[in-house]
């Protein structure tokens, strides 16, 4: 055996240490960001558990009593005389109960549509990425048309065409945000496609389609993951948005901004709380997310990653 | 104003006797990170006379670079100098408030990066940035800080400088711009320049040019020059004195013609054994094995015992700084010629 | 069907040209849009001649802008050639059939400079070193563990070392993944592009000596990319220097360092900082290397070239053999 074929010495453990290990343990290192995952994990742990926890199911008309309408925090329930503790709206439903429903309704939408529009999103950037040419030029300048009309706009236009409901609320969503996606993934593609480990493998015989999502897009996640905590926040809020201003979800099934939106008309008699207790739901919410969207932007920055 | 007419004590014969421009006393230089403290630099002493040319020589993370800019001070967080006294002219350095740090940096004291563009503003055109620098410590009119610009180009051996003056940055060639940085940094004829790999990204043909006349203007001006390289064929050819660091120590220091002939430290002789030109065309090179230590994780004793031949039981301790030869110290418990072994 | 004398790789008058950004913003506009193609104006590569045969080690040498680089990816596959004809153990690469390009593609093998880009920072070793070989059937899922151990290890890595991730290594260690990586595909020459320029002194030498091993060991061939003649000169059999985008010289080691003809040659040889000399040199050649988007007329040299003559502006000197196996491009050659 010759001196070449001799193993050498290496001062780091065996152990192997993922590129995201290092990610995991700048986070933690961040206390607000953590306390914003606890409070964010705590809310969609609600959401989701909500049918098992809320004393009424608030899309149910049966359940509820018109003369509990616009009980102030802490009243008790006529019927079975369990408290309303944030109080009920205007048509007789436990706020409680309506806020962790609504608080469903905002984050399936929210998650529901980020998560999608980032799959096509990232699909179109990588293509435009890779073929190049005037595809490229052609899905560009859509992306470029779709992001420079103000969101409100295009989101009211839509859904005046498609008409109200949760499946379309997120198709609308989907439709405006997967532009912002697809830049960032056609972008952080051209930049790592020039990177010399893609001619090593290009040079290993490794077929184009394979560098693409196995070689290319691991190195494009972390300002996609950025993005797109930061677009579920705008998601939520869009959506909440568009309830409040009658376009949203129907008034059988509340979201938080439907919630905000019904109890705004009660705000100048004093009755607080219809409108209050859902907009500090929607406000914890978003500052979580951007709480733990900042610390992720902070950490998965390509300058201080490798 | 005209260049000093410093010539005078200029060649190479000086007695080290003679107040030195610099000298550093026992400088550690340590990071404090959340993985740890990494000591980049330990217990470094070292003295530059005037007209003289250091060599600081050493390989990445050796602390080369780093005992650069804790001279100037300018290690950042989190970075500290921990340690140690930097004297330039009898003055502490360490001692100093960072106003009276940044009255010497670019006046008495001047530094050249590898990247030029540190000390180059893309977005100003060179006479800009050469007016302003010559008035951020002398006072004197626009244009007689232009006409020294220009005096200083061409000292520089920059053809045409009144044309270079009128450039932007990105329109000069990488090793022009390297020169301008350079004459930047001669502009007050500072006592003390530090440069920092400065012709490593350049080509051969650039590199020679660029050696021969910033050795010329140091003989002339009576500049110290602290060279900071990994290229040991460099050293050989610019400067009068060399120190080699290992681990964020100097192992060895001395004059060029001593420690470069006549290395004393294993690690030094590794070093220039390794070069292919001082191998048997087409033999295998005589090779140190392994790779430096890890900082966070530094043995105790010699950091080069567990690559070295010679290393035996005594290298668990640390070695103390030795003179071997007047003006040539080592620190190693078994120093002496590769042969000898 | 192929003789002793066929080389591995041929190269006859290749070029390789890069376009040049438009000048008006209308043009601009129009490429942009894919209504016109840019206008191919650097030459990057100019009608260069290279031959390698099996068992050789050729030293590429040149400055900054000379196009080595160019040329070391033209060889290796990875960069069309502009014009010419590229030959692989004497067959076109054009008349390829796929797969036949595919086993070539193998065949030729890169050694890149920076070892930490040329890594796939978000894969483990092992499939860095293996995925090639296991696509190519040149092992199975049962043994690749056992493939990769074996490639690491004749790269002087530890096998124990294939689950982790680049960033876990040393410079020295990541160009070893990157040799571990090329040897899997069990390739015929090696071309290293500075590969070795990145690295720490001690470093350097460990890793030249494992090329030198592996060249015994393996029979490799190597085109040695670099701008350090004392590598080259120490580790090839024949050196090729080029200056903007043509090959000025071309000679055994043992000739080029003995005795250079092209001027180039010379002042490249006269300014290499040298151990053993203890002055920098005065006589340095003056002058900055031209832009290659506008190279001179002529020699591209003469501008810098102490002897340059009214010819030497006008012409471009041809590469003849000034002795055996000695080519230069100079215009003196024709005076004595």
């Amino acid at each position: 055996m010759n001196a070449a074929s001799k193993p050498v010495p290496s001062h780091v453990g065996l152990q192997a240490q993922s590129p995201w290990r290092r990610v995991v343990l700048e986070f933690i290192s961040s206390p607000t960001a953590v306390v914003g995952l606890l409070v964010l994990v705590l809310i969609m742990l609600v959401a989701v558990l909500a049918p098992w926890i809320v004393v009424q199911n608030p899309y149910d008309l049966m359940q509820l009593n018109v003369l509990d309408a616009r009980l102030a925090p802490g009243s008790a329930n006529m019927d079975s005389g369990y408290t309303y503790w944030l109080g009920t709206d205007g048509q007789g439903r436990d706020l409680v109960s309506a806020i962790l429903y609504g608080l469903r309704i905002s984050l399936w939408v929210g998650i529901g549509s980020a998560l999608i529009a980032a799959v096509i999103g990232t699909l179109v950037g990588l293509v435009s990425a890779y073929v190049g040419g005037w595809l490229d030029a052609l899905l560009m300048r859509l992306v470029d048309l779709l992001l420079s009309f103000p969101v409100i706009l295009m989101a009211l236009m839509i859904l005046a065409w498609l008409g109200k409901g949760v499946g379309n609320v997120m198709l609308t969503l989907i439709l405006l945000e997967w532009a912002y996606y697809a830049r960032t993934a056609r972008g952080q593609a051209l930049t790592e496609s020039r990177r010399e480990y893609v001619d090593a493998a290009r040079g290993q015989g490794i077929g184009p389609w394979r560098i693409v999502v196995g070689h290319i897009l691991p190195n494009c996640l972390p300002p996609l993951i950025v993005i797109g905590a930061l677009q579920i926040a705008r998601a939520i809020t869009l959506e909440a948005t568009l309830s409040f201003l009658g376009l949203g979800v129907p008034v059988t099934e509340p979201s938080l901004g439907l919630l905000i939106a019904n109890g705004f008309q009660y705000m100048l008699s004093n009755e607080y709380w219809i409108s209050l207790f859902p907009g500090l739901a929607l406000l914890i919410t978003i500052v979580a997310i951007n709480l733990v969207g900042d610390r992720l932007r902070d950490v998965l920055n390509p300058r201080l990653l490798r | 104003m005209s260049l000093p007419e410093r010539n005078a004590a200029a060649m190479s014969t000086q007695a080290p006797t003679q107040t030195p421009t610099l000298e550093v006393r026992n400088l550690c230089t340590s990071f404090y990170t959340r993985a740890g403290v990494l000591p980049a630099v330990r217990d470094v002493s070292l003295r530059v006379a005037p007209g003289r040319i250091l060599g600081l020589v050493g390989e990445s993370g050796s602390g080369k670079s780093v005992t650069g800019f804790s001279i100037l001070g300018l290690v950042d967080a989190p970075g500290r100098i921990s340690g140690g006294q930097v004297l330039f002219k009898g003055r502490d350095l360490t001692q100093l408030s960072a106003a009276g740090l940044r009255e010497l940096q670019g006046n008495r004291i001047a530094m050249i990066f590898q990247d030029p563009m540190m000390t180059l503003n893309p977005v100003l055109r060179v006479d800009t940035q050469m007016i302003e620098a010559v008035r951020a410590h002398r006072t004197v009119s626009k244009r007689e800080a232009r006409a020294h610009a220009g005096r200083t180009l061409a000292l520089m051996g920059i053809p045409s400088p009144e044309e270079r003056l009128r450039a932007y940055p990105h329109q000069l060639s990488g090793g022009m711009r390297q020169r301008v940085a350079i004459a930047i940094a001669l502009l007050h004829a500072p006592d003390l320049i530090i440069a920092d790999e400065p012709t490593t990204a350049l080509d051969v043909t650039i590199q020679a040019q660029i050696l021969s006349e910033v050795q010329k203007l140091v003989r002339e001006q009576g500049t110290s020059l602290i060279w900071i390289t990994h290229d040991l064929s460099v050293v050989a050819g610019l400067a009068d004195d060399v120190a080699v660091m290992y681990a964020g120590r100097i192992v060895e220091q001395g004059s060029v013609a001593d420690v470069l002939d006549r290395p004393q430290h294993p690690y030094t002789q590794g070093l220039i054994d390794s070069l292919p030109s001082r191998n048997k065309r087409g033999q295998r090179l005589r090779q140190i094995p392994g790779m430096a230590p890890d900082l966070l994780s530094m043995p105790t004793g010699c950091a080069f015992a567990a690559r070295c031949s010679r290393a035996t039981s005594v290298c668990a301790q640390e070695p103390p700084e030795r003179e071997i030869a007047p003006g040539q110290t080592v620190r190693c418990f078994h120093p002496g010629a590769a042969d000898a072994q | 069907m192929r003789s002793e004398s066929t080389p591995l790789i041929e190269l006859r008058q290749v070029s390789k040209t890069f376009g040049k950004a438009a000048d008006s913003s209308v043009q601009r506009l129009l490429q942009r849009l894919h209504v016109t193609r840019p206008r191919p104006v650097t030459h990057a590569v100019d009608k260069v001649d290279l031959r390698i045969q099996r068992g050789e080690v050729v030293g590429l040498v040149g400055e900054s802008g000379c196009g080595k680089s160019t040329l070391g990816r033209m060889v290796a596959g990875l960069l069309p050639v502009s014009s010419g004809t590229a030959l692989v153990d004497g067959q076109p690469r054009d008349s390829l059939t796929p797969e036949e390009r595919h086993a070539m593609r193998l065949k030729v093998q890169m050694i890149f400079q920076d070892p930490s880009s040329s890594l796939n920072p978000r894969l483990r070793v092992d499939r860095i070193v293996g995925e090639g070989a296991l696509l190519h059937g040149l092992t199975d899922k049962h043994g690749f563990d056992d493939y990769v151990s074996a490639q690491l290890q004749r790269a002087g890595l530890s096998p124990q070392l294939r689950q982790r991730y680049p960033h876990q290594f040393s410079g020295g260690q990541r160009q070893r993944i990157g040799i571990a990586r090329a040897l899997a595909v069990q390739p015929e020459l090696l071309v290293c592009d500075e590969s070795v320029a990145a690295l720490d002194v001690s470093i350097q030498a460990q890793i030249l000596n494992l090329f030198m091993d592996l060249r015994d060991e393996l029979g490799l061939t190597y085109l040695f990319i670099s701008h350090d003649l004392g590598v080259v000169e120490h580790l090839c059999d024949r050196v090729v220097v080029m200056y903007l985008g043509r090959v000025v010289e071309s000679a055994s080691v043992d000739d080029l360092f003995a005795r250079a003809n092209h001027p180039y040659t010379q002042a490249l040889l006269a300014q290499i900082p040298r151990f053993d000399v203890r002055s920098t040199r005065y006589d340095a050649i003056q002058g900055e290397i031209p832009s290659p988007l506008n190279p001179p007329a002529g020699c591209h040299f003469h501008p810098r070239c102490p002897h340059a003559t009214a010819r030497c502006r006008e012409e471009v000197p041809a590469l003849r053999e000034v002795s055996p196996n000695h080519l230069s491009a100079c215009h003196l050659n024709d005076l004595s």
